[in-house]
């Protein structure tokens, strides 16, 4: 009776599991999506990447932000088992890239930079032969092109010659590529560079859209990008990564700072008295603005949280209109000039 | 292997869907009917002694051919890859390197082949009007066939490895043809250096193409020579390999 207990036959399956040929413990659905631990590559002269550690659990958006060398496109690189790592592990969904690289690439949809096509082939054929070259069978691959095909809006172009699309169609190509065996990860490289705004802003959808669906790692050097489409950022900077945490959090982080900038129409006499008087202020810096106003930036006291409620109440008070009242919060963009400007400051 | 015979249709469909697939055709078949011409009149009124399977082959136009056709055929296999960047894409899907490299030795191989197809016309016509050749000698068909089959190997060998060693078409072309060549002009190595018994002789006769064609030709398959073809296909099919891997050591 006892051994039809579920509990009894559970046990069983690990012991079956640690049979087989696999070198690390078999994945669950709590391994995280991405492991990487001391990733190191190193080319003949340069280290283009060191030393890299970073986790991404699933379903999360994680943006891979960085400027132009920073080794962005190494790493997804070794991710996709297209170049070995000179040292460190990654792992992906618990697999080892290096030593299990096949079920690495069955579990990623890859999408390299400048999105290379085979220009000579129509769009449905490229699709199917991507399919079955990542070993669907005939029917699971029509099924998958047909859906890929919707869910990236080719389906009037299915027949046309890839050669002949746009570069907005071709990027969504590629990402239908990257999807069509219903991988668990995304990785994309810069999937939206050269693109007009139009269709940036279609291909930045169609990520959030996946995103729900898919663990995604997406890299690029443009920051509203990143801010607009992830969760998550990872900067990356000379090989290494200089911050790691979710964009509101590192927004949060990076403001302490909270300057308030108010636009004033009243006597400049009276502004800058209580300017000067105001306890709560401890910097300020009046321009004249068009139109009468003046713009005044605003620095509160230590322990001050929010300054905006009581210039109102002041402006109010002294019978000032008023046509702005913002409290300046750093961008992704001021953040990441800010970090990666120390770091070069360090070098020097 | 469902992702090899995927590859391996890639390939064919690269060449028989492009233009240069076609002028590649046209200009082996150019050649090919020009030998045959060269032929019938040689054939002429002329009585007749050897199988005309050796008169094909002797006139030179085969292993022009063979030089200008491989390269043409394989300059395209890994280096337009590079080039176009999709190198990568294909690298990341989850294929074997061997797989990938057997699969577009496998395409070229096919495709050079099938541009000799109409060939295999030539001595059914000969047979249809020639009243000396009414009896065909099926051994020396044979012979030359296997012939092409293992020159075809070798230099599509050597085609695909010069092709994963750039990105420029170009320059995997010319490579081909100059070791391609070289290895032709090795034939000539018996006639240049005075025949003298010894170790030199004997390396020679076996590596010269030339010698061994004629005998292919007779209907002779000698099995030193089939092993010497087919080895040194493997050895470059084996340093494309090496080149294809080079990528995550260099």
């Amino acid at each position: 009776m006892l051994a039809e207990s579920p509990q009894i036959r559970n046990t069983s399956c690990p012991i079956r599991g640690a049979n087989q040929s696999m070198p690390e413990t078999e994945p669950t659905d709590e391994t995280p999506m991405i492991e990487v631990r001391g990733l190191t590559k190193r080319f003949k002269r340069r280290t283009a990447v060191e030393d890299l550690s970073f986790t991404v659990g699933r379903g999360q958006v994680v943006g891979f932000l960085g400027p132009n060398g920073a080794g962005k496109t190494t790493t997804m690189r070794m991710l996709s088992c297209y170049m070995p790592a000179t040292s460190g592990t990654a792992r992906i969904g618990g697999y080892n890239v290096y030593t299990n690289p096949d079920e690495v690439r069955r579990m990623i949809g890859y999408m390299p930079e400048s999105n290379p096509l085979y220009t000579d082939m129509r769009v449905r054929e490229y699709l199917k032969y991507r399919a079955r070259l990542k070993g669907l069978g005939v029917r699971s691959s029509r099924d998958r092109v047909d859906h890929v095909t919707e869910v990236c809006g080719l389906t009037d172009v299915s027949s046309k010659l890839i050669g002949h699309l746009s570069k907005g169609f071709r990027q969504r190509v590629g990402l239908a590529d990257a999807l069509v065996h219903d991988p668990g990860l995304l990785i994309l490289d810069e999937p939206t560079i050269g693109l007009d705004p139009h269709q940036i802003r279609t291909v930045r959808k169609l990520i959030r859209e996946l995103g729900k669906t898919h663990t995604v790692l997406v890299s690029s050097h443009i920051l509203s990008e990143i801010e607009m489409t992830c969760d998550h950022v990872i900067i990356i900077h000379q090989g290494k990564i200089l911050k790691n945490d979710t964009v509101e959090g590192l927004r949060h982080k990076m403001s302490a700072e909270r300057h308030v900038v108010a636009e004033i129409c009243g006597s400049r006499k009276e502004l800058l008295d209580w300017l000067e008087h105001s306890a709560e202020i401890l910097h300020f810096d009046v321009q004249p603005a068009n139109e009468d106003y003046l713009h005044c930036t605003l620095t509160p006291a230590e322990g001050l949280e929010d300054l905006r409620p009581l210039v109102f109440q002041t402006a109010h008070e002294h019978g000032w209109q008023l046509r702005e009242l913002t409290r300046t919060r750093h961008s992704l963009e001021d953040i990441f000039l800010k970090v990666t400007r120390r770091e070069e400051e360090d070098g020097f | 292997m469902r992702a090899f015979t995927t590859l391996v249709r890639r390939e064919l469909s690269g060449y028989y869907v492009s233009l240069t697939g076609y002028l590649t055709i046209a200009a082996i078949q150019f050649l090919v009917g020009l030998s045959f011409l060269l032929l019938l009149e040689a054939l002429n009124g002329k009585p007749w002694d050897m199988p005309f399977t050796e008169a094909f082959y002797n006139n030179g136009l085969f292993f022009l051919i063979l030089l200008l056709g491989t390269p043409v055929v394989t300059m395209r296999t890994f280096a337009q890859e590079k080039f176009s960047g999709t190198y990568e894409t294909l690298m990341t899907a989850p294929v074997s390197d061997t797989g990938v490299v057997l699969a577009k030795f496998l395409g070229a191989l096919i495709f050079f082949l099938s541009t000799w197809l109409p060939v295999v016309a030539y001595p059914l016509i000969l047979r249809r009007y020639s009243v000396d050749l009414a009896e065909l000698d099926w051994g020396a068909l044979g012979g030359t066939l296997i012939g092409l089959l293992l020159f075809g190997g070798l230099y599509t060998a050597i085609g695909c490895c010069a092709s994963s060693l750039t990105r420029s078409q170009i320059i995997a072309a010319m490579n081909t043809f100059a070791l391609g060549l070289g290895l032709f002009l090795a034939s000539f190595l018996t006639h240049i250096v005075p025949l003298q018994p010894g170790w030199q002789t004997d390396v020679f006769s076996h590596i010269s193409l030339i010698d061994h064609m004629k005998d292919f030709s007779r209907g002779i398959i000698d099995s030193r020579q089939v092993v010497f073809y087919l080895s040194l296909t493997v050895f470059f099919l084996f340093l494309t390999t090496k080149s294809v891997e080079s990528r995550r050591w260099r």
